[in-house]
């Protein structure tokens, strides 16, 4: 809240804390330094919570992590130099899936600026590509403007990272605190509300379809129209698929849901993708993962495309009914509209389509053969039957990754958080950190891989230090598994530099950190283990012995149709 | 997908106003760099308000790399408009000082050329004239090609400004 009143002069310092506030932050992820230990000192006196990470990296990652999970903008605070590069990964990653952060990254004084001074990198120039936008701070006046656009460009339109740099002399200037009413940018107007004579346009074609398929992606959940969509789906009556960052958006149980779609979607999603005549997609942006050779995606069908970003809208593919707008509001209106249509008779017309689309479900269901050693998706279904589906699970990137999306039938927005656009591995378990933080009473779980949990296995202490009760799973198969399947797969079978001989023995590991480390080398042992982790309110280490040479399947090969999977 | 022309790649001007601001430009350069878009000119100055810039590009490429070009450029942050003059209608000029060889046989043909251009001698040395010519593309393309023979040694390009042309 924003009071208004006569003019006080405030430092730098107090001028961001009481900025911060007003925007409704109550907790940051950061790593002190010498450019920010003014704003330490002060910030420790406020009402926010500061959670010490230990690497900036996880900064980042748990900042997502709490804004996927929460539905707030994520906030972080770093030093200058090596500690604003160390955030650089995680602001790509959250720049390629469109989540909300704002970072904080302390600077060289003004002076210092271009000086090649100690710890001093150019963030703003780095970050420029990776960032929805970015801000050098170069008078205390501008710190509340600045600080509240940041705030706005970061969750409105289509979400993503905004940085921010402090240089440190500004920390302790005083100037008179003019807190800003309002921002306004002339030049940054998102569309909402999506243009009335497309809709219609759109119902023609729904009408008209023998064949309809919904394709959802992240866009539906970070409009947070999950509501909207199932009602949508219920009215028309069509089968729908999702990309990776959809999933959850539709309760993964239902008849109508497909599974995921694309290179290691299933047999049904991508047959179906293939034969539709009319694909309906919302808040996708058919990345390459999603439609293999664009030449060959979705060739019998027409496209309705609802987005925010008119930069997603015939980038890839032609599209015969663009909607600029919010998911939650279109959908909204076609549903609204929709209730003057006829829909009784739509049951009887799906019902070939239907038919057929169990036919392929049928054919060639995800699978995999049980034996003597853990099968790693073996883990991932025991999960997924102990939590009942409604757990947080959070992923590292490569075969964990594809086995929790494929056996782990999510069935609520903000439940699965994974770094789907960049792929960052090391962003499972700070995100879990920042997730657990966000939902305190949920049971946050992050599926790994014993490649990607050493990339930031550091934030273990930070898990400690809040005692976050979070469960890291881990599929430990001594590789880098996604890259070893390719070479098993495409290279014959050359496993070069994707055996990682050496590795920590993780349960010594958790103890080290303070935490509780559990094993499991049999399949009978993997519940057990489970139970245990999940009724100890601490953090936890599992470490999963699985099958050393498992794949990934169904696979479209890079730059085939995705009808043309590999399926065992 | 297309085959009605908007596959041919050419040149398209685009002509945007932007906050005057540190960086604007590089986000600009930086975003056509990123996605491999070309550009071929490129002219950045103030406007009569102190707090907008106009930036006059020429970029290359066909028409569904010029969408996304122009939505991209929208989607920054600091870009307040961006106007397509490709298929408007527009005044375009550019400058460009030329420096030419001006051996003693040449000379008279030389200010002969630049008097039809209505180009200025704007330095004279020994052995090379340097002249400065306005226009369009086109006129300073062709006075290129009439002076090449002589013997050019540097030329300085402006980059083309443009404003769109008022209903009459």
């Amino acid at each position: 809240m924003i009071k208004e009143g006569n003019p006080i002069k405030l430092t730098g310092s107090e001028i961001i804390i009481k900025t911060l506030q007003d925007e409704g932050v109550d907790t940051i992820f950061g790593y002190p330094g010498g450019a920010t230990v003014e704003l330490y000192d002060h910030l420790v006196k406020s009402e926010i919570r500061h959670v010490l990470v230990r690497h900036e990296q996880g900064a980042v990652h748990a900042a997502d992590g709490y804004a996927r999970a929460s539905g707030k903008v994520g906030v972080c605070l770093v030093t200058s130099g090596p500690g604003a590069t160390n955030t650089v990964s995680g602001i790509a990653s959250a720049f390629m899936d469109s989540i909300p952060l704002v970072i904080l990254t302390g600077q060289v004084p003004t002076n210092l600026i271009g000086n090649d001074a100690f710890q001093e990198v150019d963030i703003v120039g780095i970050t420029r590509p990776c960032t929805k936008h970015n801000y050098l701070v170069k008078n205390a006046e501008d710190l509340n403007r600045i600080l509240r656009e940041a705030f706005f460009i970061a969750r409105s339109g289509r979400p993503g990272p905004v940085l921010v740099d402090l240089p440190k002399d500004l920390f302790k200037a005083t100037v008179q605190y003019k807190p800003l009413k309002e921002v306004s940018l002339k030049s940054y107007n998102p569309t909402y509300e999506p243009n009335p004579r497309q809709l219609p346009k759109a119902l023609d074609l729904i009408r008209e379809a023998e064949r309809p398929l919904v394709f959802s992606g992240g866009g539906v959940i970070l409009s947070k129209a999950s509501k909207e969509l199932r009602e949508f789906v219920k009215k028309i009556h069509a089968p729908i698929t999702s990309s990776l960052m959809g999933l959850g958006a539709y309760p993964g149980t239902d008849p109508l849901w497909l599974g995921m779609i694309g290179m290691h979607g299933t047999y049904c999603a991508n047959m179906s993708s293939a034969e539709c005549d009319l694909l309906i997609a919302i808040g996708v942006r058919f990345d390459d993962r999603v439609t293999g050779k664009i030449s060959a995606f979705a060739p019998k069908a027409k496209i309705i495309h609802i987005d925010i970003d008119p930069t997603s809208i015939r980038k890839n593919l032609p599209v015969s009914v663009p909607i600029v707008g919010d998911c939650r509001i279109t959908l909204q209106r076609l549903n609204g509209l929709l209730k003057n249509e006829k829909l009784a008779s739509i049951k009887k017309k799906r019902a070939p389509w239907l038919e057929q689309i169990q036919k392929w479900k049928a054919a060639n269901p995800l699978s995999y053969v049980q034996a003597e050693t853990i099968k790693p998706q073996f883990v991932v279904e025991k999960i997924y039957e102990m939590t009942k589906g409604k757990a947080i699970i959070t992923t590292e990137v490569g075969q964990n990754q594809m086995w929790t999306a494929q056996y782990y039938h999510f069935e609520q927005p903000n439940t699965f958080i994974t770094s789907g656009g960049l792929g960052c591995m090391g962003f499972g378990l700070p995100a879990a950190i920042g997730a657990q933080i966000a939902q305190p009473d949920k049971l946050v779980i992050d599926i790994a891989g014993d490649g990607s949990i050493q990339m930031n296995i550091q934030e273990m202490a930070t898990a400690v230090q809040y005692n976050l009760p979070v469960k890291v799973a881990i599929l430990n198969n001594g590789y880098l598994g996604m890259v070893r399947q390719w070479q098993e797969l495409f290279y014959g079978r050359c496993y070069a530099c994707t055996e990682m001989s050496t590795a920590p023995d993780f349960v010594k590991l958790a103890e080290a950190y303070g935490a509780v480390g559990l094993r499991a080398s049999k399949p009978e042992e993997v519940e057990v283990v489970l139970r245990k982790a999940f009724d100890t309110p601490r953090p936890v280490i599992m470490d999963f012995v699985v099958e050393k040479e498992e794949c990934v399947y169904p696979m479209v090969p890079s730059g085939a149709p995705i009808t043309e999977m590999l399926l065992v | 997908m297309n085959s009605n022309g908007n596959d041919v790649v050419r040149k398209h001007m685009l002509s945007m106003l932007v906050d005057n601001q540190a960086g604007v430009l590089s986000r600009v350069a930086g975003l056509f760099s990123g996605r491999g878009f070309n550009i071929d000119s490129l002219c950045v100055s103030a406007t009569t308000d102190p707090l907008i810039s106009r930036i006059t590009m020429v970029a290359v490429g066909d028409m569904s790399i010029l969408e996304q070009i122009k939505k991209q450029l929208n989607k920054l942050i600091n870009v307040i408009k961006v106007m397509d003059f490709t298929d408007a209608d527009f005044v375009q000029r550019e400058t460009a000082l030329i420096k030419v060889r001006a051996k003693p046989e040449h000379r008279a043909e030389i200010l002969r050329m630049a008097d039809i251009f209505h180009s200025k001698v704007v330095d004279v040395g020994a052995e090379y004239y340097t002249l400065e010519v306005t226009g369009d593309e086109g006129k300073i393309t062709a006075f290129l090609q009439l002076l090449k023979p002589m013997g050019i040694k540097e030329v300085a390009r402006t980059g083309a400004v443009a404003l769109a042309r008022e209903r009459k």
